[in-house]
């Protein structure tokens, strides 16, 4: 396993009106087939991608928000939001769905896959990693 | 291409997985099951049946890794491997049922 890369997929677009954050999103479940350290980064307008109650019927295009929740499924259990970015938009974690994946190494107890973090560990994680996808 | 079942026309991809989600009905599943030589039993409409319910609380057609996990999760290890979901679907659990079942091809298949 010593070829494991850190991944981290930066998402900074609101969910609809472009292409990006669906794009982001089916980039993530694809690759995760290769076993790789993945992690999420939510900021700027990619917060109101995790916003609960999403409602697209009006505009014509899939509520894709609940495949969210599948990416437990898929090995991919950490999705880091920026708290700066809630914060310039009146979003509190309160405001986003509820994301959980199931810790193999934990007998199976479900955890939060949502970490609300600072700009500053933001740009730690960033520091962190080996590959970046900005999307 | 395209399925006709109870003198409807359901247009489909090149492929064989119809286009539009809302066409499917178990005669449409069944007629689509023919075109692939399988056989529809109880045993497949559970996997169809689970995959349906999947789609619908997360709006993807799994991965046929993620497919196993999911079943062996809700119905135990002698459902979920590989062995006996290749047995009732060959040409691959996730890509075929899928098809059957009327949902997208799964995310990440090519």
């Amino acid at each position: 396993m010593s070829d494991v890369k850190k991944f981290l997929y930066v998402n900074r677009k609101a969910p609809y009106g472009t292409i990006y954050a669906l794009e982001s999103l089916e980039v993530v479940l694809i690759g995760a087939a290769f076993d790789q350290d993945v992690s999420l980064a939510f900021l700027d307008d990619g917060v109101f991608q995790l916003t609960r109650g999403q409602e697209t019927d009006e505009i014509g295009v899939k509520n894709f928000s609940p495949t969210f929740r599948a990416l437990g499924d898929y090995d991919v259990t950490k999705l880091y939001v920026e708290r700066e970015s809630l914060e310039e938009r009146g979003l509190t974690e309160d405001d986003l769905q509820e994301i959980t994946y199931e810790d193999e190494d934990d007998d199976w107890a479900e955890k939060p896959s949502i970490r609300v973090v600072s700009r500053a560990e933001m740009t730690d994680i960033m520091a962190q990693q080996d590959v970046i996808l900005s999307f | 291409m395209e399925y006709h079942v109870n003198g409807k026309t359901i247009p489909a991809d090149e492929e064989g997985y119809i286009t539009n989600l809302a066409d499917w009905d178990k005669d449409v599943a069944l007629e689509i099951a023919k075109s692939e030589g399988i056989e529809m039993d109880d045993e497949r409409w559970e996997v169809v049946n689970f995959l349906r319910d999947y789609y619908d609380e997360y709006q993807i057609a799994p991965a046929v890794r993620v497919l196993i996990k999911a079943i062996k999760k809700s119905m135990g290890p002698e459902k979920g491997n590989n062995k006996y979901l290749y047995e009732l679907f060959p040409y691959g659990p996730a890509k075929q049922a899928c098809k059957i079942a009327g949902l997208p091809k799964p995310t990440g298949c090519v």
